[in-house]
């Protein structure tokens, strides 16, 4: 198979791992770009997500949350975060797909967060309580530590995500991954298009890989996490 | 986007119904044979995970795997293969819908009591008529409920194949994209979104269809 001939010599040549187009800043600005907007996100969804899973209301809105969501397509949220980009003078590339990433992270994070604090059992609350705890105090040290696999859950969904679209960033000349695989597309080179692809599939599982081996590990003492 | 350039150019949508029209038939029809070429190998894989549960955590993790590599990644890595064809797009989108297809059929099928199975196999059922009678309708609320997201997942993606030359409404955002043209960039995301959310409702009437007996509980 010449193609894959091709794509090792294409990663042996030491000119694609140097400088400002080379494979390390493709890949650090690939995590930058999605590591902020999964951090945004988080910043956004939590204060909803713990105010309304400790109060206990609002499961609706959880579930709305989630299922629009799915509706949003990856390339849709970039065509509608171009336009705004501009109206802000920020123009193309990073900043349009920071815009087009955030809203795309918010509904698992929310919807997980807000699960899972109103799945952590009543009565150990309760006990909490009981116990002189302050609410703030509850949310803190009783409900987050407990929830706190099945909000990683939500935020691997999230990043999984996030790490996947960022790639379309290269459409509207951002930099990151996608510029391998856009650039092999358009100049017919399948060894830099298969290069990059496989470099976003492997972000992509690496990503996965950690974010359930961090839930495993969130899982306080005597907690099994299933999955 | 030049500057007083409007967001929607209402004379543009007004000359471009015909090819509006077209690419939403396009949309639709790269969706449905993905959702349904997914079904009929799902349906596969799962009744095989049934009968040989072994094969159930292989068949996920393959799955899981498609279902983590990025679409534009996966679209990438098959076109030195099969082009910029609607083969391609095809692959792609069918592989992103198997594992959710195969995790609500066999969890569906899993989800029927088993008191259920033994009163059918008491009554003389063989191990099809059980499946086919007795395991696949009471399955068909979780089913319907993976078919539903599959769907709507594929609709988002669809849009993605305009980069290997498919596309849909997708096109119309790539277009807007390449030409700075807000109208069909705007356009092409919303009647996507609109889609997928129109799509959903039928889906969900059609189960009510299906299944009248969860309706009386």
């Amino acid at each position: 198979m010449t193609l894959i001939g091709d794509v090792a010599r294409w990663f042996a040549d030491p000119a694609h791992w140097q400088g400002s187009h080379g494979i390390p800043v493709r890949v650090l600005e690939h995590i930058e770009l999605s590591g902020l907007a999964v951090a945004v996100a988080i910043l956004i969804a939590a204060p909803i997500a713990l105010y309304f899973g400790h109060v206990g209301r609002g499961g609706f809105i959880a579930i709305n949350v989630a299922n629009i969501g799915r509706a949003l397509p990856s390339l849709a949220l970039l065509a509608f975060a171009l336009p705004i980009s501009f109206a802000l003078g920020l123009g193309l590339g990073f900043w349009p797909t920071l815009f087009a990433l955030i809203p795309l992270a918010i509904p698992p994070i929310l919807t997980n967060m807000f699960v899972a604090i109103r799945e952590v059992d009543r009565d150990v609350v309760d006990a909490a309580r009981g116990m002189g705890f302050k609410e703030s105090q509850i949310l803190r040290s009783v409900e987050i530590p407990l929830g706190l696999p099945l909000m990683l859950d939500g935020m691997r969904t999230a990043s999984v995500n996030v790490v996947a679209t960022a790639t379309l960033g290269a459409i509207v000349a951002g930099g990151a991954l996608g510029r391998f695989i856009v650039d092999g597309l358009a100049l017919q080179e399948y060894d830099q298009l298969v290069a990059g692809a496989l470099l976003v599939a492997l972000l992509a599982i690496v990503t996965e890989v950690a974010f359930a081996a961090l839930t495993r590990a969130s899982a306080p003492p005597g907690m099994s996490v299933s999955r | 986007m030049t500057p007083g350039e409007p967001l929607i150019r209402w004379e543009w949508v007004a000359g471009h119904t015909d090819e509006l029209t077209m690419r939403i038939g396009e949309h639709l029809e790269l969706t449905a044979i993905a959702v349904l070429v997914g079904l009929v190998i799902a349906f596969a894989l799962a009744f095989l995970a049934v009968r040989l549960p072994p094969l159930y955590p292989p068949i996920t993790w393959t799955a899981g795997i498609l279902y983590t590599i990025p679409s534009l990644a996966l679209f990438a890595l098959l076109v030195p293969y099969t082009g910029l064809s609607l083969l391609t797009a095809e692959i792609g989108l069918v592989s992103y819908t198997l594992l959710i297809l195969i995790r609500n059929i066999v969890g569906g099928i899993r989800s029927v009591p088993s008191e259920v199975r033994d009163a059918a196999l008491g009554m003389g059922y063989t191990p099809r008529q059980i499946l086919l009678r007795i395991e696949l309708p009471l399955a068909l609320g979780v089913i319907f409920a993976g078919i539903r997201v599959a769907t709507i997942t594929t609709i988002g993606l669809v849009t993605v194949t305009a980069l290997i030359g498919q596309g849909g409404l997708g096109y119309l955002i790539l277009i807007g994209i390449q030409q700075f043209f807000s109208t069909p960039l705007i356009l092409g995301a919303s009647l996507s979104v609109g889609l997928a959310i129109v799509v959903d409702g039928v889906l969900v009437l059609l189960q009510r269809a299906l299944t009248p007996w969860s309706r009386v509980a």
